[in-house]
């Protein structure tokens, strides 16, 4: 596959107000592969959305170039670029049916009248939503007006897709519904999409590549599966899922497996770049510890929180001067164990993945 | 330099963005400075002599007073008797709002000297009044500071009414029914919380009549007799004498305070604002006791009345053979309107015609760059277009004789310049309505028209334009409504060849020929609310036709 989109050493600063400086994105670089759907992802205020605005050309970058295909189109004005967007809000025209909303590309591209019928309305039942052609934005529900947006951006037939945030205004069962539409859609027409989320169940679920960004900068770039077992910082660990960081020291590396000495005792975890000496936190998920009745554990402790949450239950059990999150699924009867309860606690070795850890400080903290 | 590359490849944004920064500094930022500088310069030298002539003797330092004193009386009275009309139709619930708000903003739409002339026609000292009820034991000294205060608070309370009105509907009930359940009497809820609130507004409602005041021309040329003020002696210099200089150097004497009121109101006041406007419309307000509640009705009643005797007197002269000597009813007057007025007709309509659209459309071009638009000098541009609105007619009317009179740009006796004239003095109400209106539509709904490859003036057209329509017609409107009755400028630009129906009326007054002035102005209203109506119509269309959409957000 060849790349479709490439960034490189992207910078945009804005000037704040009162005359400060904010520095949105600092230095984002990234490949794009054809026909592929990569997420951008992080908390807001990351500069996701400011790398997509002017991917879009809405942004000018500061610095860096931006190109499509063999195209440089860092100063392409907006309007040439051939990179449809689907915005947070819709950004439907709230004057015109949705026909005409989502004809207006090939209007403007003078495409003749029969030919925009035909395409519209096949667009238009692509995205299920024959029938609704001549109605306003505001007569229809915000899962419609979400497609409609859809159709609006794929009819157009666009070098490159992009989301900003689109299924933020839907409520969660619909969100899960949409976003296995557009991940059906996309992998259909082979669109290459560039999808900007706060949400990392989106993410996990949509993405070709995840790109975890965080105060405009690029923390790790992979595939879901990649980023949630073997993520790189600590910063990506903690905003992907739940994770429990136990702080631990290297003792010695041998064949690739360090000895990695922390309060619970020493362990052999797969070293990667580490080396005898260095500070790490030991990623540990919760669903990765099993919880057991006291004498089966490897280690004691005691339920300092339990929180029910139906389908599964997260405890936070004390052992020794940690405190562990565990998660338990199918909870069998009731609400799970009364806080003070003894337990034992379980977990492989295997289970264990290595990050660095920058500040020297001992003991662990549960996030 | 990106950004700059980026402008470029966007040609008729660069080409709009180049056109409106090169006529705005022609008429508005140029005119104003060749003021000034008329002002400061003598026998080819820098010099301050004009000023000192000016402010030497203290009978020319009147004027300069005398502007100041009419204007804070003016800006008291127009804000309390505006606060009453909004109190009462926003808060206490009185009977005949609809009729009240329609007596409260009707003064906007006739000409400012319509009540002068119904001042004179009721307490002149051929006044009905004077005649019947005082017959000689008091004269009511009607030209002067006293007359002046009577027509310019009915004149100008309709702004302080609109200003007061927005903030005491913006003033969340929640607070005042949160006063009321710690305890408060109501007395005390209006006097601990609404009351506070609505300063910023009354502050802001003062300084915006007292500029108005300030800026008057056309009731104190007629009305002001002995009792001289800035704006009429600067143009009585001018036409009267032909010295320019001191023209300019009054002209600049009446922008001093004027700026100064309306950067403090600008920058200091509206920051000073507690009131978040949400656009939601509130539920159920907080009423007051029947007995205000009454108290305030017989107010309003009683404002009312005085402005339906004033109107009703000036209806009523134009069907009079001779004010004060002959009250036999006759046609005579609106027959003469159109035999020797016809020209005057054909030339304000066919002036604000012009004017009127290219001023709807140009506010709304600017409105548009300056929310949405970044640029080098967009601040400026905001900036300089709101100018016009703070500037006293009269200094703007002398800037134009002074730059049009002598090539390269002699426009002078052309149409051009009054309509020139008309168009950047009347943008800024269509530039403010326009960046209310885009700044409720959510950005994503343009920039998805750029997304498909719209560019800018397709964007435009397509979409901002229809979703602003209300603005761009209120813009048209209040632009057709001052073309129609404004005064204080186009007085020094109207020509022999093209001449404007106020300044008819003005003659006439000054001729003493009172009901034919009164037929012109009832003729120049009732032009003024049929196209009125036609717009008012002309939305409603537009508006139906989008039924239901509302901008989301």
């Amino acid at each position: 596959m060849s790349t479709a989109v490439r960034l490189e050493k992207l910078r945009k600063v804005f000037q704040g107000r009162g005359g400060g400086i904010v520095t949105a994105v600092d230095g984002v670089s990234l490949e794009v592969k054809d026909g592929s759907l990569v997420t951008l992802l992080g908390p807001s205020g990351c500069g996701k959305t400011t790398v997509l605005r002017m991917i879009a050309g809405f942004e000018t970058p500061t610095e860096g170039e931006i190109s499509i295909g063999d195209e440089r189109i860092t100063t392409l004005p907006a309007n040439k670029r051939r990179t449809s967007m689907v915005f947070q809000s819709y950004g439907l025209f709230p004057h015109m049916t949705v026909f005409d909303n989502v004809g207006y590309g090939l209007r403007i591209r003078k495409v003749q009248g029969a030919e925009i019928r035909t395409r519209v309305l096949s667009m238009l039942e692509l995205v299920g939503l024959t029938g609704t052609e001549a109605r306003l934005p505001s007569q229809l529900s915000g899962g419609q007006q979400q497609r409609v947006a859809l159709a609006r951006a794929l009819i157009t037939e666009p070098r490159v897709l992009l989301f900003d945030e689109p299924l933020s205004n839907l409520d969660a069962k619909l969100r899960v519904q949409v976003r296995q539409e557009i991940r059906r859609l996309q992998q259909r027409l082979k669109i290459t999409s560039i999808y900007v989320t706060h949400d990392q169940d989106e993410a996990m679920t949509l993405s070709d590549q995840i790109v975890v960004m965080h105060q405009g900068r690029i923390e790790q770039v992979g595939h879901p599966e990649e980023i949630y077992a073997r993520p790189r910082t600590r910063f990506v660990a903690d905003f992907i899922g739940r994770a429990n960081f136990l702080a631990g020291t290297v003792r010695a590396v041998e064949d690739a497996r360090a000895e990695v000495e922390m309060p619970l005792g020493r362990f052999q975890v797969t070293a990667g770049e580490f080396r005898a000496g260095d500070p790490v936190w030991l990623l540990l998920r919760p669903e990765a510890i099993d919880l057991t009745a006291p004498e089966a554990g490897r280690w004691q402790g005691q339920i300092a929180t339990t929180t029910y949450l139906g389908g599964e239950v997260f405890y936070e059990v004390t052992v020794g001067h940690q405190t562990l999150l565990i998660k338990v699924g199918h909870p069998q009867g009731g609400t799970g164990l009364a806080a003070g309860k003894s337990v034992g606690v379980t977990f492989e070795e295997t289970s264990l993945h290595l990050i660095h850890r920058e500040d020297a400080s001992p003991g662990s903290q549960p996030a | 330099m990106i950004e700059l590359r980026k402008i470029l490849r966007d040609p008729v944004l660069a080409a709009t963005i180049g056109v409106i920064a090169v006529a705005l500094f022609l008429f508005v930022v140029y005119p104003l400075f060749k003021v000034f500088q008329m002002s400061v310069v003598a026998d080819g030298g820098l010099s301050l002599h004009i000023y000192s002539d000016l402010l030497d003797k203290s009978f020319e330092r009147r004027p300069i007073y005398n502007s100041l004193i009419l204007g804070a009386l003016v800006g008291v009275a127009g804000t309390a008797v505006g606060y009453l009309f909004a109190f009462a139709i926003a808060r206490a619930d009185v009977p005949w709002k609809g009729f009240f708000r329609i007596i409260a903003t009707f003064p906007i739409i006739s000409p400012p000297f319509v009540l002068s002339l119904a001042a004179i026609l009721l307490l002149g000292r051929q006044g009905f009044i004077t005649r019947t009820v005082f017959q000689g034991w008091w004269d009511p000294h009607i030209y002067g500071l006293r007359g002046l205060i009577l027509v310019e608070t009915i004149a100008f309370f309709p702004t302080a009414f609109l200003i007061m009105l927005g903030i005491l509907q913006a003033i969340d009930p929640a607070l005042e029914e949160s006063s009321l359940n710690l305890g408060a009497t109501r007395w005390q809820v209006f006097r601990t919380v609404t009351l506070p609130l609505s300063i910023p507004g009354l502050a802001s409602s003062l300084l915006v009549v007292f500029v108005e005041s300030l800026a008057d021309f056309g009731n104190p040329i007629i009305l002001s007799g002995n009792f001289h003020v800035l704006s009429v002696q600067a143009y009585l210099q001018i036409t009267g004498m032909a010295d320019f200089a001191g023209g300019a150097g009054l002209a600049v004497l009446l922008l001093l305070p004027t700026l100064v009121a309306f950067l403090l109101q600008k920058y200091w006041v509206s920051r000073k604002s507690y009131v978040t406007v949400t656009g939601k419309p509130s539920p159920g307000r907080l009423s007051v006791d029947p007995m205000t509640r009454r108290l305030l009705f017989c107010l309003c009643l009683a404002v009312t009345g005085g402005i339906l005797l004033l109107y009703g007197t000036v209806v009523f002269g134009s069907f009079v053979t001779l004010w004060g000597a002959n009250y036999t009813l006759t046609l005579k007057h609106y027959v003469s309107v159109f035999k020797i007025g016809g020209g005057y007709l054909r030339d304000t309509l066919i002036l604000a015609g012009v004017a009127t659209p290219i001023t709807g459309i140009l506010g709304m071009v600017i409105a548009f760059l300056v929310v949405r638009k970044e640029f080098a000098g967009k601040g400026l541009m905001d900036l300089t277009s709101m100018l016009t609105f703070a500037v006293p007619g009269t200094v703007v009317g002398i800037g134009y004789i002074l730059v049009f009179n002598e090539p390269p740009l002699l426009l002078t006796g052309t149409a051009a310049i009054i309509v020139l004239l008309f168009i950047f003095r009347n943008v800024p109400v269509g530039i403010r309505a326009g960046v209310a209106a885009l700044q409720q539509i959510d950005k994503a709904i343009e920039e998805a028209a750029t997304n498909l490859g719209a560019g800018t003036a397709r964007t435009f057209v397509t979409i901002t334009l229809p979703l602003i329509t209300p603005a761009f017609f209120s813009g048209l409107a209040y632009s057709f409504v001052r073309c129609m009755t404004a005064i204080s400028a186009v007085i020094f630009v109207v020509s022999g060849s093209w001449n404007l129906i106020t300044v008819a009326i003005l003659g006439l007054v000054e001729n003493a020929d009172l009901s034919q002035a009164a037929a012109f102005s009832l003729v120049l209203v009732a032009i003024v609310l049929l196209v009125l109506g036609l717009m008012q119509y002309g939305v409603g269309r537009v508006a139906t036709s989008q039924m239901g959409y509302e901008p989301q957000g």
